[in-house]
């Protein structure tokens, strides 16, 4: 269930503009960062909001790189699997985090706290090779920045 | 250096200011044409200027304008096209984070034209930092009464709404994306009728790049034979963002004079090829263009120019590979992205592209056949069949791989295995 206050927001958005199912995707997001992802029942939620059937706004939440239809961890790990940074050797990092998070990629870490997903180019080829975590960007990446960014992470949790 | 237009207020470790921009000179162009001139004018200072759209298609930014009737229905949108899912284009989102104005300026300005009063900027996710900075400006632009109702004081109103994308390549094409707007599947929608016909909710839409409407204001400010005397040569007009990245020391956004050199572009501002490297070939204007090897090392990056060699200028993202780069791992590399990027709704693009990337995959890994080489040539033919440009946008690295590195795929198959290791 949505809490009232998530509810009210939404509904006033909605609200606000001429077509409600243009913010489709702005309400998926919201729904995903309350419940962790985008569960049977926000696509149902979201359906109801915007005055669309659920099969119309699962038609967009299963098209879209970043929205979730099944569960990630705290920290969504977006590694760019195209072409210059795999120039530059992203495939070894990749397989670098891989390793230390024990996971292969499209898998969450058993504490639920990383998830890996590669990714096409993240638009940050001047800093190949670059991941994305939560949408914030790091790079050039080096096997010694990895290491640092995820004990930073998993210190602040 | 040369003359910086696009990039005038631009500074390495922050965003150029409000107050910046139109001390600059910015905003004055919209204030010039509120006050006094029509929207067939603005459309025609595009038009003379040779304004050619930067997204990649290159279509005349005046004529797009123009076909949105004057008789033709309300509300009208401008859309500006802030996806950038290209692999190896980045420089609109250099454009944005070092001079906002000067885009919000221009699609105000596009709204002008054709008499629209709501501007939607439709930007991909991970470009987060430049969606919230963007909302930023516009919020400061109304205050000042540069954007919203009665714009200074003229009549005239427009807002713009930032539109965050969910992320997917297929976004960035026109008609895609304005399904991705009304919140519906994003597959692509073949015209007619066209958007300036009925796009957005059956309106009148004009849809161009983040760089083409930032040309704009400074088009309307200084003149059409001003912006083509900006291009190097006499075929291009105005100055183009080169996005360089691969094997070059320096990789970055650069404004350059449109017709300038590759060589030029490499050497001069590049920082030249990393080190210990050979230019063996480079994509010059992003994913979708063909290998351009190295006999065209020298030559002059405009549209014409790379038409009349068989390839395009795109959006200008030159990603330069050298001599121990192995193409066959590239192309396999790009066909992975086309291959999972492709909307699905089509077959020759949705079964083709697996088909392509596998074959690639058993020549890179040394199990290729000789045959494969006719196949690959026979299914990068059938990708031109598809409902959209994303398909034939894929044809092109893979068809010029085999027309120039022919060499590099044989001894794939010969030797079983990769020769770069
Ligand atoms: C698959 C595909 C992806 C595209 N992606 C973009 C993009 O991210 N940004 C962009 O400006 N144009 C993109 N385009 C080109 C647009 O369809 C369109 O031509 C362009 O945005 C129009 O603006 P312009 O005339 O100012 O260049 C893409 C085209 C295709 C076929
Ligand atoms: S060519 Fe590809 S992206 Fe375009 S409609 Fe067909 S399947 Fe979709
Ligand atoms: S190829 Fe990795 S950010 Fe562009």
């Amino acid at each position: 269930m949505l809490p009232e206050n998530l509810k009210k927001e939404l509904q006033d958005r909605i609200a606000a503009v001429d077509h409600p199912r243009e913010l489709v995707v702005d309400v998926l997001f919201a729904l995903q960062a309350h419940y962790g992802f985008v569960t049977d029942e926000a696509v149902e939620e979201a359906a109801g909001l915007l005055g669309m059937t659920p099969m119309e706004v699962d038609e967009v939440a299963t098209f879209y790189t970043f929205v979730y239809r099944r569960p990630v961890g705290k920290y969504v790990i977006h590694v760019c699997d195209s072409v210059i940074c795999w120039l530059e050797g992203g495939r070894s990092l990749q397989e670098y985090l891989s390793q230390k998070l024990s996971i292969a990629p499209g898998e969450t870490t058993a504490d639920g706290l990383f998830t890996l997903l590669p990714v096409c180019c993240i638009g940050y080829c001047d800093r190949a090779p670059a991941m994305l975590i939560n949408k914030k960007v790091y790079g050039p990446l080096t096997p010694e920045t990895i290491d640092q960014l995820l004990d930073e992470l998993r210190e602040a949790h | 250096m040369t003359a910086q237009v696009l990039f005038k207020n631009r500074h390495p470790d922050r965003i150029a200011t409000l107050a910046e921009y139109r001390h600059s000179g910015g905003y004055e162009a919209l204030a010039k044409v509120l006050a006094d001139s029509s929207r067939q004018q603005v459309q025609q200072v595009l038009t003379d200027a040779v304004l050619l759209g930067r997204g990649g298609a290159a279509f005349p930014a005046g004529v797009k304008l123009s076909t949105v009737a004057a008789d033709a229905p309300y509300p009208r949108y401008v859309v500006c096209n802030a996806d950038e899912m290209e692999p190896g284009t980045f420089k609109d989102r250099v454009l944005i984070h070092a001079d906002p104005h000067q885009l919000l300026e221009g699609i105000c300005l596009a709204g002008f034209a054709v008499d629209a009063h709501e501007g939607i900027i439709f930007i991909r996710p991970e470009y987060e930092g430049a969606a919230r900075i963007l909302e930023r400006e516009i919020a400061l632009a109304e205050k000042e009464g540069l954007l919203g109702q009665n714009i200074l004081g003229s009549g005239f109103d427009f807002d713009i709404i930032v539109h965050r994308s969910g992320g997917r390549y297929i976004c960035g094409e026109v008609t895609a994306q304005l399904n991705a707007i009304m919140g519906r599947r994003p597959n692509p929608q073949q015209p007619p009728p066209y958007p300036t016909e009925k796009g957005l909710w059956d309106r009148p839409t004009v849809l161009q790049n983040v760089e083409t409407l930032c040309c704009m204001p400074h088009i309307v400010r200084n003149g059409a034979d001003w912006f083509k005397g900006l291009a190097r040569t006499e075929s291009g007009a105005g100055t183009k963002i080169f996005g360089i990245s691969g094997r070059v020391r320096r990789p970055g956004c650069f404004e350059l004079p449109m017709g300038v050199r590759l060589s030029e572009i490499i050497e001069n501002h590049a920082g030249g090829m990393a080190e210990g490297s050979r230019f063996k070939a480079c994509l010059p204007g992003g994913a979708s263009t063909g290998f351009l090897p190295a006999e065209h090392y020298d030559i002059p990056m405009d549209f014409e120019s790379l038409k009349q060699a068989g390839n395009r200028l795109g959006t200008g993202a030159i990603m330069v590979f050298d001599h121990r780069t192995c193409l066959v791992g590239v192309t396999l590399n790009l066909m992975e992205f086309f291959a999972r990027e492709s909307c699905g709704w089509c077959t020759p693009c949705r079964e083709g592209l697996p088909v392509i990337r596998e074959l690639l995959r058993e020549i890179e890994e040394g199990r290729g056949k000789p045959e494969y080489v006719g196949v690959l040539k026979e299914m990068g033919r059938h990708l031109w069949n598809a409902y959209c440009a994303f398909a034939p946008g894929a044809a092109a690295p893979l068809e010029s791989l085999l027309a120039h590195f022919a060499d590099e795929v044989q001894e794939h198959i010969e030797r079983k295995a990769c020769p770069f290791g």
